[in-house]
């Protein structure tokens, strides 16, 4: 049995007919062949995978692309498609927020979660927003000041 | 009006923004999982879920069946077409078992997640789907997971090879450590247990193999830290010839030593593409990688040391069970003994060293290199049993540490080991974490504390580290199985931009960044001229690969070295086309000069066309401006530092809270100060990791109680205070630019760090030992089976 979805990925409309089980984080990267959004566990629990959906930000393998018929959502490539960074792409550059990158792309999208709902968040919050993602290299810390620099730089 | 203009910085020593960054930020680097190529099919591979037992029958009858399926294979399969996969690390000395490691499991699986059967289908679910249709009848056996058990008469034999289950017997003795006990008025002893540890790199590891019947060439996407091993390994396991296997690492998300062995799935990836002369590609799922891809630490440690009254060390004797897991991984056999029992007497002068360290087998996964590997199994047990020392002569630990460290040196210290430390000053290191940190008033503040019944704990840790391995002949008389030189390769291009192959394989240390900065500093040419390639065997020079805080200490060396040869040609160029002796050409800031005429230069982008274009060269000299360095270092670098820790320990429950981490680090010369610092946060947190969260558990029977991320508590951002990072600068001698290295340091010593500083809050308990990692029960349970004791404290 196959499903017919519509998902809007980065503004583009993808009619597909899939397996009614594919998770979303294997529609956006095997059926839409957008890479940037990774895959670090198979228990929900690293946040590589982590996307914009109608703007909020959840783990696209806690969702099944079913779910998401509909929708729109925002992958890693959606967010500097001209080439200008956006200001939380930005501030991890500025602030050596990253180094084997893996984890990257869903640590912007919890920063832009944030941000949304606070723009002046204070460390502490800061270290509990990003709990649910998890970084091998960097012990966290330049991810918080990017996240700081970001939200002085007035992300969202 | 005056006008001052001010010098240019200088590019070298300057915390830069990293030039890999804009990939990664925009997913647009390619990791192996990203890869897809035309026809490609997909690896599952069926795991046992017996730590051990016989295989008695396999039926794949249904599988073959199954939708999308292309190819189902068995051990039997690869019969005489895979080989045994080999062990690189033949410690001499040691009476070494090296047993049968297939790459699927024939006869016997000897861990949970041992590879049985693979499947191959034309889709990653279709393979998955007919995996759970496979039937094997298994016939389970005894197993033995912990190491020390694992020696004891009447334990489950996991090979015929290995009586008792003993890998390897090696032992390290220097001075006479006899007398030294014989002599003592004190000694302290402890058992330490290093717990087991799962390295966690946030990619998972897989593999894209793409074979071509027609021409034999095979092309290997990897998960790997040094593609060249990997060339020369899978093509003495699967009988490719090298020069038609290409090994190309692409982006590759951490390592932390998990990817410098080739595993199981490796080799099933690319003889199932042999096999079938499409690409097939395997990327495993994180259970099957905390199962399947390899662990670290996992020794059980009996130390003891000698002192006299006054805390002078006389020696150190210990025995270590060091659990290898099932199989003898790339370099397990060198952790625990080369990179472990050699660094025993640490940055103390410390006479008389001994240690025995046997090698188990056990059905655990297998154990290799993760982050300090051997060195912060080291560096605890001595950070440890001096804190028992300063607390059984009730000295401060500070005090006790400093009558025992090595003085200053700047060019070689012998120590009892046999190694020759090449520089150091440890006071200095430990002075400037103490100041930093005020250690007098935080130890008052600890006295005001536990009046009001607060446990506040501070723990000091000191380290001196073996890394940038090493001198190929050293490695040759240490039994690892290959060199330990790098290469280098500059090309200026007529343009006058450059690029530099290297044959070690960065994976996220940004050295694509450091190394463009060390030929902008030699050079004179901006960053942004300067392409780092690295990661691909095909275009290339041999390396050794990125693992041991080498690739700075020796590839970058080896580059410093190129980049001199270029400078060196193109003074000989300048020579020739400004008509004047090359004795009297001087270099400065990317010119090429006669001595008191710089306006009259030659940049480097001139030589650069000059050379390339080649219309006017000097008698003899070959065209083009390519410099390739291979560079085999005079010795190791040590680079080493002091930390502090400050906890709170509640008393009620159990639970750490880790208040300041302050950490000094002296890797030399720093060429980017910001990726340094970044290397220290991310080391430091992992050791913390091990101190109060990490644990591989398994049962008795061998199962892996700690399987996913939902068991295994790595790190998380809420849990973490700042680290405060500060250096010192103390350059190697021997190396041309002075640098050390800093990729492993933070791991090596915070372990110890915060460990001593929850033994110290929880003095009035009379807690000397808890097993690690920390946990809230752990620490209440301990608590609770002491005395507490309100007497006060004896450091001030």
């Amino acid at each position: 049995m196959e499903l017919s979805v519509s998902v809007t990925v980065n503004g583009r409309r993808y009619d597909r007919q899939i397996e009614p089980r594919l998770l979303l984080v294997h529609f956006i990267r095997d059926t839409v062949g957008l890479t940037g959004t990774k895959i670090g566990c198979d228990t929900s629990q690293c946040g590589a995978c982590t996307v914009l959906l109608d703007g909020v930000a959840v783990k696209s393998c806690t969702c099944l692309a079913a779910q998401a018929d509909g929708a729109s959502v925002t992958t890693i490539e959606g967010l500097a498609p001209e080439g200008k960074l956006d200001p939380v792409q930005e501030a991890f550059w500025e602030k050596h927020g990253l180094q084997c990158g893996f984890c990257t792309p869903g640590m912007i999208f919890a920063t832009k979660a944030l941000l949304q709902t606070n723009n002046n968040p204070s460390t502490e919050q800061i270290r509990h927003a990003l709990e649910g993602n998890m970084c091998r290299c960097t012990g966290y810390q330049n991810i918080v000041r990017s996240v700081q620099a970001a939200a002085a730089a007035g992300a969202r | 009006m005056a006008t001052t203009v001010a010098a240019p910085a200088r590019v070298f020593g300057s915390g830069i923004k990293r030039r890999e960054d804009p990939r990664l930020l925009t997913g647009t680097a390619r990791y192996t999982a990203d890869m897809t190529l035309p026809g490609q099919l997909y690896a599952s591979i069926l795991r046992s879920p017996h730590g051990h037992a016989r295989i008695k029958k396999i039926d794949t009858a249904a599988a073959k069946a199954a939708s999308g399926v292309v190819a189902v294979f068995t051990g039997a399969d690869t019969e005489g077409l895979l080989q045994s996969i080999p062990c690189a690390w033949l410690v001499p000395n040691s009476d070494l078992k090296t047993a049968p490691y297939p790459p699927l499991a024939k006869t016997t699986v000897r861990y949970v997640g041992d590879s049985v059967v693979v499947v191959v289908a034309d889709s990653p679910e279709h393979a998955a789907d007919a995996v759970d249709l496979i039937e094997v009848d298994y016939e389970p056996l005894k197993a033995v997971v912990d190491p020390e058990k694992a020696v004891k008469s009447g334990a489950p034999q996991l090979h015929q090879e290995a009586a008792n289950n003993i890998a390897f017997h090696w032992v390290v003795a220097g001075g006479d450590v006899d007398a030294a006990f014989k002599n003592a008025d004190v000694v302290v002893r402890d058992r330490i247990i290093q717990q087991r540890l799962i390295p966690t790199a946030m990619e998972p590891r897989g593999a894209l193999a793409h074979y071509v019947p027609a021409t034999g060439e095979l092309t290997l996407w990897n998960t790997t830290q040094n593609p060249h091993i990997v060339r020369f390994i899978m093509s003495l396991v699967c009988g490719i010839p090298e020069d038609r296997l290409r090994v190309i690492a692409p982006e590759v998300g951490g390592g932390f030593g998990s990817k410098i062995p080739q595993i199981q799935g490796d080799f099933i990836t690319v003889f199932c593409s042999m096999k079938l002369g499409r690409p097939v590609k395997w990327i495993e799922t994180r259970s099957e990688n905390y199962q399947s891809t390899t662990h670290g630490r996992d020794h059980v440690q009996d130390v003891e040391m000698a002192a006299t009254k006054d805390g002078k060390i006389l020696g150190l004797r210990c025995t270590v069970w060091a659990g290898m897991g099932a199989y003898l991984s790339t370099a397990a056999p060198g952790i625990p003994t080369i990179l472990h029992g050699l660094m025993l007497s640490g940055p103390y002068q410390i006479g008389a060293v001994k240690e025995d360290v046997y090698g188990v087998y056990t059905n655990t996964t297998p154990v290799e290199a993760y982050r300090g590997a051997g060195r912060p199994e080291a560096t605890f047990m001595l950070e440890r049993v001096i804190d028992r020392l300063a607390d059984e002569l009730k000295m401060d630990p500070v005090e006790i540490r400093k009558r025992n460290l090595i003085p200053a040196f700047d060019n070689g210290h012998d120590v009892v080991t046999g190694l020759k430390y090449d520089s150091g000053n440890y006071q200095g290191a430990l002075d400037k974490a103490l100041t930093h940190v005020d250690y007098a008033a935080l130890r008052k503040e600890q006295a005001e504390a536990r009046k009001k019944g607060r446990y506040i704990g501070i723990g000091v840790g000191m380290y001196v580290e073996i890394c940038g391995l090493g001198p190929s002949q050293v490695a040759g008389a240490v039994g690892f199985q290959g060199g330990l030189w790098e290469s280098a390769i500059v090309r200026f291009h007529p343009s006058g931009k450059a690029h530099v192959f290297i044959g070690s394989s960065p994976h996220g240390q940004g050295e694509e960044t450091t190394f463009a900065q060390i030929v902008a500093d030699e050079l004179g040419v901006s960053v942004n001229d300067v392409k780092i390639v690295h990661g691909d065997t095909e275009n290339t020079p041999m390396g050794w690969g990125t693992y041991g805080s080498r690739t700075t200490a020796v590839s970058g060396a080896a580059l410093a070295v190129a980049t001199r040869k270029i400078k060196e040609k193109a003074k000989l160029l300048t020579s020739h086309l400004l008509e004047a002796a090359v004795e009297d050409i001087e270099y400065a800031n990317g010119k090429f000069f006669v001595r008191g005429f710089p306006d009259k230069a030659k940049t480097i982008q001139d030589i650069a066309l000059m050379a390339n274009v080649a219309w006017n060269m000097p008698q003899g000299m070959e065209p083009g401006l390519e410099a390739t360095t291979f560079y085999d270092p005079p010795n190791f670098v040590y680079p080493f530092g002091a930390h502090v820790a400050v906890v709170e320990v509640d008393g009620e429950t159990g639970v750490v809270q880790l208040k300041r981490y302050a950490a000094v680090d002296d890797c030399g010369h720093q060429i980017n100060p910001m990726i340094v610092e970044g290397q220290v946060h991310g080391g430091v947190v992992q050791g913390i990791g091990q101190a109060l969260w990490e644990h591989a558990v398994y049962a008795d029977n061998g199962q892996l109680l700690t399987g996913s991320l939902s068991d295994y508590a790595i790190p998380r951002a809420d849990v973490l205070p700042d680290i405060e990072v500060l250096s010192t600068v103390t350059p190697s001698p021997h190396h041309p630019l002075g640098v050390k290295g800093i990729g492993e340091a933070g791991t090596i010593v915070s372990t110890c760090t915060v460990y001593n500083a929850v033994i110290d809050a929880l003095e009035p308990f009379g807690v000397q030992s808890i097993q690690m990692p920390l946990t809230p029960e752990r620490v209440f349970n301990a608590i609770g089976h002491s005395s507490a004791n309100p007497a006060g404290s004896r450091k001030g």
